[in-house]
Parts: structure tokens; C-alpha cells; sequence
């Protein structure tokens, strides 16, 4: 199968796991960032969780390789936090977005609209940025196993007890 | 205590399909593909500017380093609306909306105000997107599914900024309770 088909296949899942997690929404969104409705939160953590497990697996088993993204700590920490500004006002994220429209949500094509502005604006200040903040902190492709020299699996139990202490507060508390 | 279980069992089947793709994409493609969908906005940008001005898109140094072509993460993504879509249409959950509840309760039921700020919102989060290198997908689920470092800085400075945001311009007086 190629490239297209498999991408394309995979996001028709993707996408019926979003809706049906109901994280589409514009108020579940928002709902998260005023610390109200943790419906995305749940859904992110929960993917994260079975997926730290199931992506170290596969590596274990060398059926896959890791490639996380480069530490640019400048660029990470300037761009994370211009992101959640846009995503606050928007109220949707990228792929998010998409899916909305889908459900008929139809106000995320202009999110859809601004946000492939956004795209052609960075490709015009690309060159630029990369003399300045995009060279601020370049660590490379860390993760925190490597910086804490320790194995995956010494971290990944931490992680998945947090989450789940994480998930027993959320319901506690009814967020 | 009413557990909803929804959230938490859509999400632990999107680590499966996560896990499922990586192992997939190794086999068939021999890179290994996570899930994401802020590239494909620049992909997106890039085939509209091809058609007005091929020449720029074609020396652009991101449109370079990107690649402007029709990849695994653009079908992915055109895949997100096929599924959603789908599964809106076979539970009845699809609604034709203009306005959420939540903008409406604060700016009213202006379309254009909504549009507005939905359009200008976009600008910023798909620049700070591609500057931080990721959005929620590609920094948040599968960077911290490697346990990537870049992952937990990017996602803890989404949600940082978005709570400050969102209490901003949502909160406070006659906002959402």
C-alpha cells in the first residue's frame, strides 16, 4: 500500500476517534483552558498513555524507531506560547479543526483560512528566524530517558502512575 | 461517583492506532510515521501560492525544507475529516454551527465577529505552530509518546499560554461559569 492510501486510512480512524471522544468542539476546547471540562485532557492523556507503552514496545521489538522532534528551547517555549494564544481565541487546534468542520461545526474553515495565512506568514519569516530565535537552546533531539540517563522504562511507569493519579483528581473533582 | 468513559476510551484507542501506524508506516514506508497535522497547513499554504506564484514556493527555503507535495500527514489529515465526519453523520451528532454557545455567551451571535476572531486566532496559533515545531498532535501525543523533551516544553507552553488566554477572554465577569 502506499504512502497516500495508508496516511489517508489512518486518519479516517483518527478522525472518528476524535469526534467520537467529542474533543472537536469548540467548547470542550475552551471548556479545558478554563480549567472546567477536562474532556481533552482525558483523551490526550489516555492517548498518550496506551502510546508511550505501545511506541516503546515496537521499538523494543525493533518493528519501529524513534524520532522525536529537536529541543529549540527558544523557538519551543516562543512558539508554544504564541500557539496557546491563537488557540485560546480560535478554539481549535490544527487537526482539530479539520474535524470540526466535518461535524458540522462550519465557523472552523475560518480557523481552517487563518491558520494556512499563519503557515504562509511563518514560510516568509522562516529565513529569518533562523538567524535569531531558531538558533537559541538547539539541544537536538533529546528525550527525557536520555537526559535523565536513565531507560525508558524507568520513566514510563512514573509517567503512566502520574496520569492515572492525574485521571482520579479529574473525576474527583467532576472536571 | 458517574464515571464518562468516552474521552478516556476514544483516546487509549488513538494510542493503538498510534502504535498500530508506527509499526505500519516502519514496514511498508521504512520510516516510521507519527501522527500530526500542522506541517500539512504549510503543505496546504504552499499549493494555494503554487498556483499564483510557482517561482517564489519553488526558492521559498521553508516551502524547501517542508516539501510541498501531497505526504502520508496531508492524507491523514484529509482522512480526519472523512472520519469525523462519518461518525458525526451514523451517531446524529452532526449540527450545522456558526456561533458556539460559549463566543456567543461573551461576543454575542455575530458571525462576523466569530469569523474574525476564529481567522486572526488561527494566524497566531499556525505561526507559534510552526516556530515551536509541532501543534498538540505532533508535540503533545506523539512527542510525548517518545517521551521527547521538546514535547513536554511545547505542550506545557500551549496550555500555559491557552489557560491565561481563555480566562482573559472568556472569564472573568459575565464570561462562561
Amino acid at each position: 500500500m502506499n504512502e497516500q492510501w495508508l496516511g489517508l486510512i489512518t486518519g479516517i480512524f483518527f478522525g472518528a476517534l476524535l469526534q467520537q471522544g467529542r474533543v472537536l468542539r469548540f467548547e470542550k476546547q475552551i471548556g479545558a483552558m478554563l480549567l472546567k471540562d477536562m474532556t481533552i485532557m482525558k483523551f490526550m492523556m489516555s492517548a498518550i498513555l496506551v502510546g508511550v507503552v505501545g511506541v516503546h514496545l515496537a521499538v523494543a521489538a525493533g518493528l519501529a524507531q524513534l524520532s522525536p522532534k529537536a529541543t529549540q528551547v527558544g523557538a519551543n517555549v516562543v512558539g508554544g506560547l504564541l500557539f496557546g494564544l491563537g488557540w485560546a481565541v480560535m478554539g481549535f487546534c490544527p487537526g482539530t479543526s479539520v474535524g470540526a468542520v466535518a461535524e458540522g461545526r462550519w465557523h472552523a474553515l475560518f480557523a481552517i483560512a487563518g491558520m494556512l495565512a499563519g503557515a504562509a506568514l511563518y514560510a516568509e519569516a522562516y529565513a529569518y528566524l533562523q538567524k535569531n530565535l531558531l538558533a537559541v537552546g538547539n539541544l537536538g533531539k533529546l528525550t527525557l530517558p536520555g537526559v535523565l540517563g536513565v531507560g525508558a522504562w524507568a520513566v514510563i511507569p512514573i509517567l503512566v502512575a502520574v496520569f492515572i493519579l492525574v485521571f482520579v483528581f479529574f473525576e474527583k473533582k467532576g472536571l | 461517583m458517574r464515571i464518562n468513559w468516552r474521552p478516556y476510551i476514544a483516546g487509549a484507542l488513538v494510542g493503538v492506532l498510534a502504535t498500530v501506524s508506527v509499526v505500519v508506516t516502519t514496514k511498508t514506508l521504512g520510516k516510521t510515521q507519527f501522527l500530526g497535522a500542522s506541517t500539512t497547513f504549510v503543505r496546504g499554504a504552499g499549493f494555494i501560492e503554487q498556483t499564483v506564484e510557482p517561482q517564489h514556493v519553488k526558492t521559498n527555503p521553508y516551502f524547501i525544507k517542508e516539501k510541498v507535495k501531497l505526504d502520508w500527514q496531508f492524507m491523514l489529515v484529509v482522512g480526519i475529516f472523512i472520519g469525523a465526519l462519518a461518525a458525526a453523520l451514523i451517531d446524529g451528532s452532526f449540527k450545522l454551527e456558526a456561533v458556539p454557545p460559549v463566543w456567543r455567551e461573551r461576543f454575542g451571535g455575530s458571525v462576523g465577529l466569530r469569523a474574525a476572531g476564529a481567522f486572526v486566532g488561527g494566524i497566531v496559533a499556525m505561526f507559534g505552530a510552526r516556530l515551536a515545531d509541532g501543534c498538540p498532535s505532533g508535540h503533545g501525543l506523539s512527542g510525548l509518546m517518545q517521551l521527547s523533551v521538546s514535547g513536554f516544553i511545547s505542550l506545557a507552553c500551549f496550555f500555559g499560554a491557552g489557560v491565561v488566554t481563555a480566562a482573559l477572554v472568556y472569564g472573568g465577569k459575565g464570561g462562561v461559569r
